[in-house]
């Protein structure tokens, strides 16, 4: 379903330049959920934003459901694939209320029953009715979060590009999105990368995953492994290491991988 | 515990809605010593509302009441706007739950924490940068310099939350109020931010309220942690005994995390029981009301 070969982005120009993704390749499979994990910065939503089109300055190649990407995505691709951003913040329209959030990408896709979709969406990421007209900033974090999801799902894409999905999530709303996610899976086939500093998400919800830091991936692994800690690079040693909780001794132990 | 830092009562905060009033917290009480002080509880649960209620931040509609609300000797109810400012960012300091949307998006992130140095300490510019590379290096941001230079847009979610982090430790508060700090954190960088924090409050005696969801998290590097459900305090223990919590509601969080040593098919959530709202509270493994 989705091809990402020798993919490299950079930002700034000349002897600025950052190179965020320093030449990946993967392959996610149609029906499959592939992890992302890896260190601050390292690049993980660097990619999902070149993905779904959001960074024009990228080089390699991409294909999503047997198409080439280029530097443009078409009308056609959104309604194939969506993003729900890291930041809830950030991504919702301060000054658009929850449903015109939602009734924006139904206007453009020129789809109809729109009452019934927005209302559908809403009750599907656990908010109910009462939430429709409200701002951004008369939710929590949380609720903000759920409607991007609903956003997101709301155009009944095949591929869902999920940057920290739950990380502003408490771990019922999380379990609830997850298990969410997990249905919608089953029932239409969706096929899901998945960015999460969380192991035991990654676990719950990933076929495979990726281990990226300083712009590449340093290692790739089935889920079966990473349950049993099975890890050959010592960067992501380190990672399940840190996992298992804090540990001001363990603290002083972490070292930074170039 | 000694004298605590912040001692508070019955306060309440309320948002008057076209819908009606919406009851964000209601009636807590709670202390805080030179100390970790984990706050957890579901979404919506009021957990902002708290914090940012101690450093008087609610905004119309919102509503802000208590018996008693008391940092460090300064009653923060009586005092004014201006005895505010002083305390705010010098001596009680909050790190937002979102930094990008705190953060000033004009501005670049070293200059924005510099001058949180600057209004509270009499340095010259020189010195302030200087300072502000030293602070990002300690949150392990890699090449500080390139990043001082960067707008918000610019940063990952992480380093964003280190930003702020930096720009709110830099004056040195007694009283740190972080609102999910580290979720946008890999747990290796996230371990070492924390080092920081606890670091500064066993040496330097900083009293530390420290919100977020990740509960193994708040079990590993709390001190003690309040359970807040619908506004409310219903469950007070150690830390390290947040895992043998009473309340029906703690167990219910604790039951839906997913685990890495074993499947678990479909997620446990929440069923929430109408007596959580208003019903007996767990103190210390003891129920009460
Ligand atoms: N618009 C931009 N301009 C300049 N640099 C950028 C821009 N966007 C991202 N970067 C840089 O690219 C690198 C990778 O950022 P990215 O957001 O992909 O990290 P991440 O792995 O998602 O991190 P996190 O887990 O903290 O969200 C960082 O060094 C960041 O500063
Ligand atoms: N301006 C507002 N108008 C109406 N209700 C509001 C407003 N601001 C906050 N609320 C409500 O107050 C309640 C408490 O919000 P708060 O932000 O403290 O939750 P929280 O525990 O921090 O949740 P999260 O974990 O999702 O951040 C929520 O139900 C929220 O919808
Ligand atoms: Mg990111
Ligand atoms: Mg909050």
């Amino acid at each position: 379903m989705i091809e990402v070969g020798n993919l490299e982005v950079s930002f700034g120009e000349g002897a600025a330049v950052i190179r965020a993704v320093r030449g990946i390749s993967f392959e996610v499979a149609a029906g499959e959920t592939f992890g992302l994990v890896g260190e601050s910065g390292s690049g993980k939503s660097t990619v999902l934003r070149a993905l779904s089109g959001l960074n024009p300055n990228w080089s390699g190649a991409m294909h999503v459901d047997g198409q080439a990407l280029g530097k443009r995505r078409s009308k056609a691709f959104h309604k194939l694939v969506q993003m729900v951003f890291q930041d809830p913040y950030g991504s919702l329209h301060p000054r658009h209320t929850v449903d015109r959030v939602l009734a924006e990408p139904l206007a453009i896709h020129g789809m109809v029953d729109v009452d019934r979709r927005i209302e559908t969406a809403l009750v599907e990421v656990g908010l109910g009715p009462a939430f429709r007209f409200r701002y951004p900033h008369q939710l929590s974090g949380g609720q903000r979060q759920r409607v991007a999801i609903a956003r997101a799902l709301i155009l009944e894409p095949k591929v869902l590009l999920l940057d920290e999905p739950t990380s502003s999530l408490d771990v019922s709303v999380q379990a609830e999105i997850l298990n969410l996610l997990q249905r919608l899976k089953r029932e239409r086939g969706l096929t899901f990368i998945l960015v999460t500093h969380n192991l035991a998400v990654v676990a719950h919800m990933c076929d495979r995953l990726a281990v990226m830091n300083a712009g590449r991936i340093v290692e790739e692994m089935d889920v079966a492994e990473l349950r049993r800690g099975e890890a050959s690079e010592a960067y992501t040693r380190q990672l399940f290491n840190a996992s298992l909780g804090y540990n001001r001794a363990r603290a002083r132990e972490l070292i930074t991988f170039e | 515990m000694s004298q605590p830092l912040l001692s508070v009562e019955g306060l309440e905060v309320r948002f008057h809605t076209p819908k009606g009033i919406v009851e964000a917290v209601r009636g807590i009480g709670f202390e805080v010593g030179r100390e970790k002080l984990g706050i957890v509880g579901e979404s919506g649960s009021g957990k902002t509302m708290t914090g940012r209620s101690v450093l008087r931040l609610i905004r119309p509609p919102g509503e802000v009441r208590a018996k008693r609300m008391v940092f460090d000797g300064n009653d923060l109810e009586a005092i004014d706007e201006v005895a505010m400012r002083e305390i705010r960012g010098r001596r009680i300091a909050m790190v937002m739950q979102d930094p990008k949307f705190s953060l000033n998006p004009v501005m670049k992130v070293g200059d924005q924490i510099a001058e949180a140095y600057l209004v509270h300490r009499k340095v010259g510019a020189e010195q302030a940068r200087k300072r502000t590379l030293d602070m990002l290096a300690a949150v392990k941001i890699r090449d500080p310099a390139r990043v001082y230079d960067l707008y918000p847009h610019e940063v990952s979610g992480g380093m964003g939350q280190r930003v702020m982090m930096a720009m709110m430790l830099i004056p040195e508060p007694d009283l740190l109020i972080a609102d999910e700090p580290t979720s946008a954190l890999d747990v290796t960088v996230s371990m070492q931010v924390l080092a920081i924090l606890d670091d500064l409050v066993t040496q330097r005696g900083m009293g530390l309220m420290f919100i977020s969801h990740d509960l193994n998290l708040v079990a590993s590097f709390c001190d003690r942690v309040i359970i807040m459900y619908a506004g409310r305090i219903v469950e007070t223990c150690k830390a390290s005994e947040l895992k043998q919590a009473k309340h029906p509601y703690t167990q219910g969080l604790l039951a839906s995390l997913p685990r890495i040593d074993r499947p678990v098919g479909e997620l446990s959530v929440l069923s929430r029981d109408p007596a959580w709202r208003d019903g007996p509270v767990v103190v210390d493994g003891k129920m009460v009301g």
